[in-house]
């Protein structure tokens, strides 16, 4: 089982790789991006068959090391 | 005064902060990631500067889950005096110990300078010996040094007098220098024994190298 956890900045928390992105985006020409934010994708390879077990799991990893709520919010995908 | 100071894979101010408190009469001791103990009879842990475990996941993330860092916990819960200095400051907060989290600076660069920090709070065992609006003159090398707390855990900093340094011109007003909220460059927790800030005091100890304002600040401790 492979879970997809996928971490992004709070809304709100001001997201400097996002913004600067975005603002490179516009000096190529690219005018109708409305706004770019940058995250990362943690994919955790896990040996169970159980997808609730999984998640349960995998939620937290994500509270306790893989995101920092006090910034971050994440979303997880079982697959 | 005993200092103990923590080495992690990537540490790279352990001997910078070593040689600052032995300069100012203290005896230190390395503390190895992997300990279980702290050593005995010590004053102060200092959490140096570096980058431990080449600030994978997030800066200080890895190492707040390092063995000596549960005996750190416990030294903190009991009263015990912790700095942070840098990443330490990032180990800090990763670890609950002090409030907020440290984002990549606003310009994404890594900033490296000498900065102005002007006293915010000096009704602690750190920097009784600075005055408060006194400005004082530290260097700065980080890339994460973006502090974030939500407007409710700031009221709480501000009420409580937890806000020690913030980043300011010669005349200590606050300046934008990597996007904290309102400047901040240093706090400390609500019982006001851990210590976190991103420039580095061991690095201001000789006029000659550009300021000594940090033999004040680790004096401090001494009380």
């Amino acid at each position: 089982m492979t879970a997809i956890v996928n971490v992004f900045l709070k809304k709100g928390v001001l997201d400097p790789q996002g913004k600067a992105s975005h603002h490179a985006l516009d000096s190529l020409g690219f005018s109708e991006v409305k706004d770019v934010r940058i995250g990362k994708q943690i994919i955790v390879e896990l040996d169970s068959e159980d997808k609730e077990k999984a998640e349960a799991e995998v939620k937290e990893m994500c509270e306790t090391l893989l995101a920092n709520t006090v910034i971050e919010d994440y979303t997880i995908e079982i697959r | 005064m005993k200092v103990a100071v923590l080495r992690f894979p990537g540490t790279n101010c352990e001997f910078d902060t070593q040689y600052a408190f032995e300069k100012l009469g203290h005896t230190t001791e390395l503390v190895w990631h992997e300990d279980e103990k702290l050593p005995v009879d010590i004053d102060l842990v200092v959490v140096p500067g570096g980058f431990s475990y080449g600030d994978y996941l997030r800066s200080g993330s890895i190492a707040r889950f390092s063995t000596v860092m549960k005996a750190v916990s416990s030294y903190a819960n009991n009263g015990g005096k912790v700095l942070g200095i840098c990443n330490g400051f990032q180990i800090l907060t990763e670890a609950g110990l002090l409030p907020g989290a440290l984002k990549r600076n606003n310009n994404l660069h890594f900033i490296s300078k000498h900065q102005n920090l002007c006293v915010i709070n000096n009704d602690n065992d750190f920097l009784n010996k600075c005055k408060k609006g006194e400005v004082l003159n530290i260097p700065i090398a980080h890339a994460d040094g973006n502090y974030y707390i939500d407007d409710e855990g700031l009221k709480k900093l501000e009420e409580n007098n937890q806000i020690l340094l913030r980043y300011s011109d010669s005349e200590g007003n606050p300046v934008v220098v990597n996007g904290s909220v309102t400047s901040i460059a240093g706090i400390c927790n609500e019982t006001k024994n851990v210590f976190g800030l991103m420039p580095h005091p061991e690095r201001a100890l000789e006029s000659i190298l550009g300021s000594d304002d940090g033999v004040r600040m680790l004096q401090g401790f001494e009380n």
